[in-house]
């Protein structure tokens, strides 16, 4: 078996981390405005669906760039979060995490919005003939039915997170034990001599990772058209 | 008792409805287009009158000089519709059980029993709707429909998605309910001989207009 150095295992479990707050975090918000793109119009709707996708596009270093101008010590919102809350997301792992959530938010945003376009209204009208009042029908029939689509959506945005790089050491560095994930990490090992091996020992993980994540979220959208059937 | 006394301007035509009926099944008949399943769903809250008032049981659920519009969720309403509906993610017996947990009444056990045996469903409460037959789906949507204990239940072609055997494997179900269950109801058809057999009221729509309303003897002066 490979052995792993505390340096790399300080990398990996701080990736896992940063990719779990992440997507926990980023999970509410994201089945809100899918359900808010699925179902409703508004004006400024392709400019918030458009806004979401942005980071899919945008180069992840102006991801990162425009983060710490916002997010930063001096920057309007985190500046305001650091003297008000405490909340301080520059070269910690905090930033990281919200690095991540943003990268990985329009891949998270995607089935959750696709599976909640799949379900039937006629069900939620059902429901709502039935005694449900709105919020009720949404907790009861919608989100029970999108719920493969949440997961299949949680499982990409993970994966996402896990693997981000750009947008991460652009806005919070590369500080060992705070903020060098595993992307980070393989970065400085393929920049120093003898670095070679362990580097090829986190990119498999990495692939294991991804690999993982990518199976589960397809067994999720099975899932998801199975229970559409009444299987 | 159901009063109706409303207008809609529908696409084409305008949709015009008045009629008080203290019937056990008020049946509304026409054919495809004359604006039943549009009158039912104003009655079930689903569309908005553009004028008038419904009342039904004495409770005033829409009247537009005054502003009112119960929504439907409010409004106390059984709904059967002419493709069951039932909840995919749920069991039989969670399907049914839905309308008592949403109003928030206490578990009724007998009751349940009684719906249950009514229909015929108890073999099936652990099966999944989707291993159901048409005519097993569309007793179980009656039952969930009763079992949220409605004051009124709106039926809208129920039967029109099955074939005859069926048809005709249902139809007792329904005489039984109406002479059992105490429940008034609308029930839409463009079928005269389901009507016969089920309804005491009948309304006859055509083009958006009632055009005759009274006993089933109605049925018969239709050209």
């Amino acid at each position: 078996m490979i052995e792993i150095s505390p340096t790399e295992w300080t990398a990996i479990l701080l990736s896992l981390r940063v990719a779990v707050i992440a997507t926990l975090v980023a999970t509410p918000f994201g089945i809100a405005l899918a359900w808010l793109l699925a179902r409703r119009d508004f004006w400024g709707k392709s400019l918030l669906d458009a806004a979401v996708h942005l980071p899919l596009v945008l180069p992840p270093v102006v991801t990162g760039y425009l983060l710490l101008l916002t997010f930063g010590r001096r920057g309007l919102v985190g500046g305001w979060l650091a003297d008000h809350l405490g909340i301080v997301f520059a070269f910690r792992w905090t930033g990281a995490a919200l690095a991540c959530g943003v990268m990985s938010f329009p891949l998270l945003v995607r089935p959750i919005r696709l599976s909640i376009e799949a379900i039937d209204q006629r069900l939620e009208q059902a429901a709502e003939t039935l005694g449900a009042a709105p919020w009720r029908v949404f907790a009861t029939v919608t989100l029970p039915l999108a719920l493969p689509g949440v997961l299949a959506g949680m499982v990409l945005g993970f994966a996402k997170a896990i693997g981000e790089f750009g947008a991460t050491i652009t806005f919070v560095s590369n500080i060992p034990g705070e903020t060098q994930t595993i992307s980070s990490a393989i970065y400085s090992l393929i920049q120093t001599p003898d670095g070679d091996s362990a580097a090829a020992r986190l990119v498999v993980i990495s692939i294991v990772l991804a690999l993982g994540a990518l199976v589960a979220a397809e067994w999720f959208a099975r899932r998801a058209t199975a229970r559409l059937h009444g299987q | 008792m159901l009063r109706v006394d409303i207008t809609k301007r529908l696409g084409e035509f305008t949709l015009s409805a008045s009629f008080t009926s203290e019937g056990r099944v008020t049946g509304l008949f026409g054919a495809s287009g004359s604006g039943k399943t549009s009158l039912i769903n104003i009655i079930a809250g689903l569309l908005r009158p553009d004028r008038g008032t419904i009342v039904i049981d004495g409770e005033t659920v829409d009247d537009s000089t005054a502003g009112i519009h119960v929504p439907t969720w409010r409004r106390r309403i059984g709904y059967v519709f002419q493709d069951a509906r039932l909840f995919p993610h749920l069991d039989i017996r969670q399907n049914l059980d839905y309308g008592r947990r949403m109003n928030g009444h206490a578990d009724d056990p007998a009751q349940r029993k009684r719906v249950v045996d009514l229909l015929d469903i108890a073999a099936l409460l652990d099966r999944r709707p989707g291993k159901l037959s048409g005519g097993e789906r569309q007793r179980v949507a009656l039952g969930r429909a009763l079992l949220s204990r409605p004051r009124l239940l709106l039926l809208d072609e129920p039967l029109g998605a099955l074939d005859e055997g069926r048809k005709l494997e249902i139809l007792p179900y329904l005489v039984r309910l109406r002479d059992e269950a105490g429940v008034p109801m609308v029930y839409v058809s463009h079928d005269a001989a389901e009507l016969r057999q089920l309804a005491t009221r009948i309304v006859m729509l055509r083009h958006g207009q009632v055009t005759a309303f009274g006993g089933v003897k109605v049925l018969t002066a239709s050209p």
